[in-house]
């Protein structure tokens, strides 16, 4: 007896997305007789290929595929359970494996959203789980115009007093101005003021600069790094860092994106649970008009999907 | 490691308060009094007259000492009373305050103390001048000398004592070509000596010496004009690797020729007085043939001499 349709498509998409629905595939699966997974092999050709020898074989990519959204939930849990010095070294140290693609996004992400005594705990971590600092790994593994700007962020030690020198704070924001304006002569990353402003600069100092530059050029200053995507990261992380977060769910909730994409939605909603994530909600409903939960419930599986609402919902 | 301060082992805040208090009233100041009390006292035991004072006259012991002192005597007793953190973080405000900032004593102060001691003096820093550190280095400083003194001063080092030998090769390589180019603003100097643990910088300049069979410290001099680049990164390693020679130099720089510069005197003296101001002493006297004690009473004169004589270890 062949497999129901909806019962394919129900364990298609048992399969797919962000994590397993186990349910599912103990209720369907485990009651399927031979024929049916049979029909089920056949039926499925992007899980199985026909081989020459007169079989349906699972293909391998996929097999692994599905040993990522089987672990999903399992690395959720670990991520949440770890001390948040611990969580940061370890996402940090697995950005620096990973490349330029993934790994400067994630360390800017750390080391501007963390408060300085955060950043400064995952410093710590990071030299008792790896016998190294974490500024000399990201020194020695990242080269060029970025290496400057990252090993600046991850050290820093911003003062976090909410005292504010206005006037610095408007002529910085004249400074930067003026470095984007310029940015064929020299790249606003290459900029040495850029720099020391963006990586040494307190958070309530900068977010002032940041509505002083808005007077300047009538557009925000993250809008105006269009073409320099760290400098414009560094920015919304210090200053909008709901609206930053905001987007790296959307991007990470959609189909068929790489598996380091999509780990994005647990570390975002794990490192931010207990922090802002009711505004990166209030964000989030704002910047794509459906609510987050609605989202995650529509793309995710299983218990990753119930723990990811869980710890969303969490204090309202 | 041998300090040079003679203190008792124990001693009553409130009879020392006292003692203060009858040192400042009627006409004049008794400063010997004053000497002879606080120049025996260790870091913690000061921290309690302090308290003291402050619970039976509900006056500010530093205050009082600022407004009854003056000149040289003034400036090192007010730089003593001080918490280690709390007096490094004024020396480094008062050198980042220079007209050409004095980036000895911000290379000192990242270069000499341990990661966690340079951590407490970022700490004090924001909380007497309500900015980092490492903004106001970098807000004062430019070019090359900025990169170098902002990575100093933002490094956390692992503090541990394992020691990569390939490592230490391939970056006693580097730093040995640079030197032999005359490329001191090279990138990759700056990110060895600032981020590596000072165990595996250690492990390098031996490595440089033994490959070379001159210390690292004498090629980088070389026997042509010396820029600021270059003497700032010999004072760093020079830091890094032994502490104590580079403060016999600065001390005996500061005493030899016309004139003293106090500022150096009292600084290494007050710092050090607790730590390894002996050492010092005798190193000083090997190579000068005349002891430390002597050199200052001979340049220096009343109270400010008596009080460095004091924490020097001289006996009433």
């Amino acid at each position: 007896m062949a497999a129901l349709p909806n019962e394919l498509e129900a364990l298609t998409k048992a399969f797919s997305g962000h994590g397993i629905h186990e349910q599912a595939l103990v209720s369907i699966l485990g009651k399927w007789q031979p024929e049916e997974r049979k029909s089920f092999r056949k039926g499925s050709p992007h899980f199985f290929v026909e081989d020459e020898r007169n079989f349906e074989r699972w293909d391998e990519h996929h097999v692994r595929l599905l040993k990522h959204e089987f672990v999903r939930f399992k690395n959720a849990v670990v991520l949440w359970t770890m001390h948040p010095w611990e969580r940061d070294a370890r996402l940090a140290k697995e950005a620096l494996k990973k490349g330029p693609q993934y790994s400067y996004g994630i360390l800017i992400e750390i080391s501007c959203t963390r408060s300085a005594e955060e950043l400064l705990g995952a410093r710590r971590a990071y030299h008792s789980l790896f016998d190294h600092s974490l500024e000399e790994d990201v020194a020695h593994h990242i080269n060029g115009s970025e290496r400057k700007l990252l090993v600046a962020l991850v050290s820093a030690y911003r003062y976090e007093g909410s005292k504010v020198n206005n006037d610095a704070a408007k002529s910085e924001a004249k400074t930067l101005f003026n470095a984007i304006k310029d940015a064929n002569k020299r790249k606003p990353i290459d900029d040495e003021e850029v720099i020391r402003v963006l990586t040494t600069r307190s958070k309530p100092h900068l977010q002032a600069l940041y509505k002083h530059y808005k007077e300047i050029s009538g557009k925000n200053i993250d809008e105006d790094l269009n073409a320099d995507l760290r400098l414009k990261e560094t920015v919304q992380c210090i200053c909008t860092p709901q609206k930053y977060f905001s987007q790296v769910l959307n991007t990470s909730l959609k189909r068929d994106v790489d598996k380091n994409t999509k780990k994005a939605l647990t570390r975002v909603i794990v490192t931010r649970a207990d922090t802002d994530m009711k505004e990166i909600k209030e964000e989030y409903n704002k910047l794509y008009g459906v609510s987050l939960s609605q989202k995650i419930e529509d793309t995710a599986n299983g218990n990753y999907k119930d723990f990811l609402l869980t710890l969303i919902a969490r204090g309202g | 490691m041998a300090a040079s301060l003679v203190a008792p082992d124990t001693h009553s805040p409130t009879e020392d308060a006292e003692a203060l208090r009858k040192a400042f009233k009627g006409w004049g100041t008794d400063e010997k009094a004053i000497i002879s009390i606080l120049g025996h006292r260790n870091e913690f035991q000061r921290k309690q007259i302090r308290q003291a004072y402050e619970e039976l006259y509900q006056e500010d012991l530093i205050k009082r000492l600022e407004s009854e002192l003056s000149g040289d005597f003034e400036k090192a007793v007010y730089r003593w009373i001080l918490d280690p953190a709390d007096r490094d973080a004024v020396l480094a405000n008062v050198a980042i305050k220079k007209a050409e900032t004095d980036y000895h004593v911000i290379i000192e102060i990242s270069c000499i103390l341990s990661p966690e001691d340079l951590l407490a003096v970022r700490r004090a820093y924001h909380c007497r001048y309500k900015r980092s550190l490492e903004e106001d280095v970098a807000a004062h400083t430019s070019g090359d000398l900025r990169k170098l003194l902002v990575a100093l001063v933002t490094a956390y080092r692992y503090a541990g004592h394992e020691i990569n030998e390939r490592l230490a090769k391939s970056e006693a390589d580097i730093l040995s070509d640079a030197i032999k180019d005359k490329a001191y603003n090279n990138e990759e100097v700056i990110r060895i000596l600032s981020s590596r643990s000072k165990a595996q910088l250690i492990a390098s300049f031996n490595r440089y010496r033994d490959e070379h069979g001159t210390s690292i410290t004498k090629n980088l001099l070389g026997d042509s004009d010396v820029g600021t680049l270059q003497k700032a990164l010999h004072a760093a390693i020079r830091c890094i690797s032994d502490p104590r020679k580079y403060f016999e130099k600065t001390v005996r720089n500061a005493i030899k020729g016309n004139g003293t510069d106090e500022d150096a005197l009292t600084r290494v003296i007050v710092t050090r007085a607790e730590r390894d101001l002996k050492d010092i002493k005798e190193l000083y006297y090997q190579r000068n043939s005349v002891s430390l004690d002597h050199a200052v009473a001979k340049e220096t004169a009343g109270d400010y001499k008596a009080f460095l004589l004091t924490l020097l270890g001289k006996e009433d």
